[in-house]
Formats: structure tokens, sequence, C-alpha cells
């Protein structure tokens, strides 16, 4: 255990949350318009809050506030504060974008230092990081992690596959950390390379997270690699990884000291009891540049308090089982039909007509966009509607950050279904989950 | 000269996949359509079928109603000797006036005569025509396509 609080009385977790929660709700009411007038719209101030069951009085935040307030609208400190910054992308073009103090960075960098407890990490381990560093919260939340916990980082962020086996081998890594299809794919490529994997391979952990995973791909993963699982679970939101930790008795635990975890009907927004499943809300107790009441984070899951065999404490969620919006996750990318639409609107020749196909191509996640061609595009000839094809493309890469190909199909022939529109079309089976 | 001279062509987007330009084909067939001439683009995933006919509104209906998107556009044909040199001379003539070729397709006559059907952009479509007038190449019209 990183620090004594994940296992403390849980009188004492829930007196500091209290305190922290109040703290909070001062900073936030004073500090941001947009805050002050959520609260007197629900007819509470800060001074209200009494015990921790009145958090439910307060106003949601959800992913449209933020883009609203872009870029820094809800900070609550000048930028001469903020020392990072990162960004999601956007659905209309705006991106959701995060602030840090050097508080925050501290904050982040403990709850990522007590996610590598979970596997007693620490200055004997060599931590190969191949989560995507840049805006993405994954790479460097991991980074800062295993430096504080004092193992040696190799900072090989994604792709490059081949090399980075070479590298895990010949630095002799025992830990890495990255998303769950992207382990099982350089198992893969190892065996086809001629690695014998057990024997050229140090590793003894792996901290997976940013994308479900299955049972069978948990299980693929530990046996392919020799390694035991560690589940990770963030949301740049509210602070990127390491809001809550898979310890090896396989309790997700929430750090819930920084960041205060509810379930919620998502239809009505009631507080549901441990134990019933409904989206997971977040909210923020400790951080200073971008503070978040009640975040709604659209991921379904159950809350559990009861003792973990580990020693913690800390309330504990299951895995996420499903969303409660149509956001998709794709290769560890969180991505939105809306965002697709957006791109072919944008894009003339495209009627916005389309069906998404997200697919497995091996272990990865392969996203196919069918488009329809409208009449004035097709008429061109086959260069233009090969130059269309590129180009949209390209603009998915651009602004969704993610490698789809483009379908282009016939006018009218894809399904208009009844009412909603079937946008999505899902092959990939996670078990346990649900749409 | 281009109300005179053009010729409608019919532009059907296809995807691909198996049993399709049997689908279009047989549209046409049971709807009594002749074809004059016909070109097919196509690349990997999908193809542009392109069409001259007999009665290029009632194609269009047919093909419509069958649940084909059928683009028609202005086209023009010239008529050369079935002979080495003919099509040269005609490139030539649209080259030396700057007009650029879309695409073009042919099929050979009845008697010794070569029908070229040339697409060029809307704007030079009367260029086009002129300058072919002017170098002496017989222009089609439209009767003949048409019943």
């Amino acid at each position: 255990m990183w620090n004594r609080i994940e296992g403390a009385p849980r009188e004492e977790i829930e007196a500091l949350q209290l305190k922290r929660l109040r703290d909070t709700a001062e900073r936030v009411y004073h500090l941001v318009p947009f805050y002050k007038k959520k609260f007197d719209e629900q007819g509470i101030h800060p001074s209200q809050i009494k015990s921790l069951a009145d958090l439910a009085r307060l106003p949601f935040t959800t992913k449209q506030d933020l883009r609203d307030h872009y870029p820094f609208g809800l900070f609550t400190v000048p930028m001469d504060q903020v020392v990072r910054i990162h960004s999601s992308s956007g659905t209309t073009g705006k991106p959701t974008v995060v602030g840090y103090t050097q508080h925050d960075m501290g904050v982040w960098t403990e709850v990522m230092a007590r996610t590598y407890a979970m596997a007693g990490v620490g200055a004997q381990d060599v931590v190969h990081n191949a989560y995507g560093y840049g805006l993405f919260t994954g790479g460097l939340g991991f980074h800062y992690g295993a430096e504080k916990v004092g193992a040696a980082v190799v900072p090989s962020s994604g792709g490059f596959t081949k090399r980075q086996l070479l590298l895990m081998k010949d630095f002799g890594a025992t830990i890495l950390a990255c998303t769950p299809s992207f382990a099982l794919h350089m198992s893969e490529v190892a065996l086809e390379e001629g690695y014998d994997i057990k024997r050229d391979f140090k590793l003894r952990a792996g901290f997976f997270g940013a994308e479900p995973a299955s049972q069978g791909l948990r299980q693929a993963l530990k046996d392919a690699w020799g390694i035991i699982y560690i589940e990770a679970y963030g949301l740049s939101e509210i602070i990127g990884p390491g809001v809550a930790a898979g310890c090896p008795h396989g309790s997700l635990h929430v750090f819930e000291d920084h960041f205060i975890p509810e379930v919620i009907d998502p239809e009505t927004g009631e507080v549901l009891p441990d134990g019933e499943e409904g989206e997971l809300v977040f909210t923020t107790v400790t951080k200073q540049a971008l503070p978040i009441i009640r975040y709604r984070t659209k991921d379904i899951t159950t809350l559990h308090r009861r003792p973990c065999k580990c020693g913690r404490t800390l309330v504990t969620m299951d895995s996420v089982v499903g969303r409660s919006d149509d956001m998709l996750i794709v290769n560890g990318v969180n991505v939105f039909p809306s965002q697709v639409e957006h791109v072919l609107t944008k894009v003339e020749g495209t009627t916005p007509n389309y069906v998404i196909v997200v697919d497995k191509k091996g272990v990865l996640d392969k996203l196919e966009v069918w488009v329809e061609v409208d009449e004035t595009t097709f008429a061109d000839g086959i260069g233009a509607l090969e130059a269309l094809k590129k180009r949209l493309e390209a603009e998915m890469l651009n602004e969704l950050y993610i490698n789809a190909k483009v379908k282009l199909v016939e006018p009218k022939t894809l399904e208009r279904s009844m009412g909603k529109a079937q946008r999505i079309i899902d092959k990939r089976q996670v078990e346990g989950g649900k749409k | 000269m281009r109300s005179k001279y053009s010729v409608k062509q019919l532009s059907i987007f296809l995807e691909n996949r198996k049993g399709r330009l049997l689908e279009v084909t047989k549209v046409l067939s049971d709807a009594g359509i002749n074809i004059r001439a016909l070109a097919m683009a196509e690349s990997a995933e999908f193809g542009i079928l392109r069409l001259v006919v007999n009665n290029p509104e009632k194609a269009k209906t047919a093909l419509s109603s069958a649940g084909f998107t059928v683009k028609e556009q202005d086209v023009f044909a010239v008529e050369v000797e079935d002979a080495p040199g003919s099509f040269y001379k005609v490139v030539k003539i649209l080259a030396e006036a700057d007009i650029n070729i879309d695409y073009t397709y042919a099929f050979v006559g009845g008697t010794q005569k070569a029908v070229l059907i040339f697409k060029v952009p809307e704007e030079m479509l009367d260029n086009a025509l002129k300058a072919l007038s002017t170098g002496g190449i017989t222009l089609v019209e439209p009767l003949f396509f048409y019943d």
C-alpha cells in the first residue's frame, strides 16, 4: 500500500472526504460563474453541505459543459499557475481541455504511484510504457507515477511493435503499461518474430486500461506474458489514469480520498445504493485547476463498500460494463458517432448517411465508416471518389485521432431504420458487457 | 451548338459486389432499353457504369425506381473514319483548344465509321464543339443514339 489512507477506517476516509468536498464546493462556487449559477439554481449554498449525503444535492457536470467553456472557462486558477494542459478530441471540432497546477500534478503522481504499488513496483523495476505520449493523459500519467515509485521508465509510446519488443527484451522490462489490445498484439508479434516469450522477457506485471477488456482477453494476456494483470481506470476529466486501480485480489479500488464516486440512475439522476448498477459520477475534491462537481462519466458500473483481502478499505467498482451514451472505444481512443458525422458534414460530397462498423482485426480494433456517396460526387469519376475517400480518412485521423477506413457505398443503400438511425455495428464481443 | 450536339449520358455508381452489374443490366433489359455505348470505370471497391442509351428518360426512371442513383450528364460524340490517326486528329484539336478531356470511349459503327464519345468539363463543352466543328470533324447529333 502506497498511502496508509487506502486502508484507513471508513470514518477517517469519510471525514476527510467531507472536509475536502466542502472546500471544493466553496472553491468552485466563488471562482467559477458556471458553478455559482448551477448551485443557485439547485438552491444550495456550499455552507449547507453538512454531510456526504448532501453531495446528492449538488448539480451535475457534463462533457458538454466542458466544451461550452472551452478552453479554460471552468478553471479556478489563473493560467500562470497551470503547469500542464491535456486535451481529448471533440465532437464538434472543440476538444475537451483539462489543466493541472503543480499541486494537481502531485495528486496525479500520487494516485499513479498507488496504482503501481498494486504490484509492488519500485526501484528494482523497469517500466515499459507503451501508452501514447501526448495530449492523451495515458502516457504521461503512467510515466510520472513510475518515476515517483523509483522505477526506470522507458517512454516508448505506441506503435513500432517490433522495436518495442526489442527494447523490452534488451532493457529487461519487468512492467508493461499499455492498452490490453496492444499488449495482446505485442505478444502475437513476439511469437511471429520467434521470441520465446517467457524466457526472453522478464515481465511480471502489466497495467492495462483505457478500454474495456473481456475476461478472455485478460486471461490471454496473463497466459501469453506470464504476468499478473492490474486494471487501471481513469478519465482525463477527473485526472487521467489513476482514478481507480485493481489490487491483486481483483478489486478495482477507487482513490476516493481524491475522487468521490457515486452511481446514479442515468435517466432520473437519482443516486443508487451500493450494489446497484448505474452511471458512474465523480466529484474531484483535491484538484485546483479544474475541480469538477459530479461529473457524469457515462460509464456503467456498480460500487461496493466491503473489506478487501488486500487490506484496503476504499470503495471498489466493478469493471465498466458499458456506456450510457453511444461512445465507442477503438483501440483506447474514444469515438462518438457525432464526431464522425461532423467530419462527413464538413467534407462536401457526402450525405450525412453513414454506418460505423467496428470489428477486430486480429486483436486490434478496426473501424470502418461506410458512407453513401451522392450523385454529384460520383459523376466526377473514379479519381474524385478516391480523393474523397482519402480526404475523409485524413479528416478522421486529424479530428478523431483514429485510423478509420472509409468505404464508399451506393446512395440510398444503407439501412434506413424507423426512428433512431442504426449508426453503429459493433462486431466485437466483450463478455459480461452489454449494450 | 450545345443544345444541338449534347448527348445525355447516364452514370451509375456501383459497389464492387457480386451480381451488381447483373442487376443493372436486368433493369435495363426489362425496361426494353437499348444500350448504344458504354464504359466502365473501376477502383478496387467500386465502379462507375456510364451509358448512352436509346431512351435516357425511360432508362433513368427504370433505374431510379429500382433503387439505383443515376446521374445524367452532357457528353458529345464525333464520327471519324475507322482508320489509323482518326482518334489522334480529334484529340489534337481539343488539346490545341486547351480543352481537358475527363474521359472518352468509343465504338465502331456499322460502316467504315467509328464513333467517339467525349466528356469534357461543363464550362468547356461549347468551346470543344466549336473547335471540332471548325476543325472539320463531324459532330454526331443525339438522334443518332435515341429512338
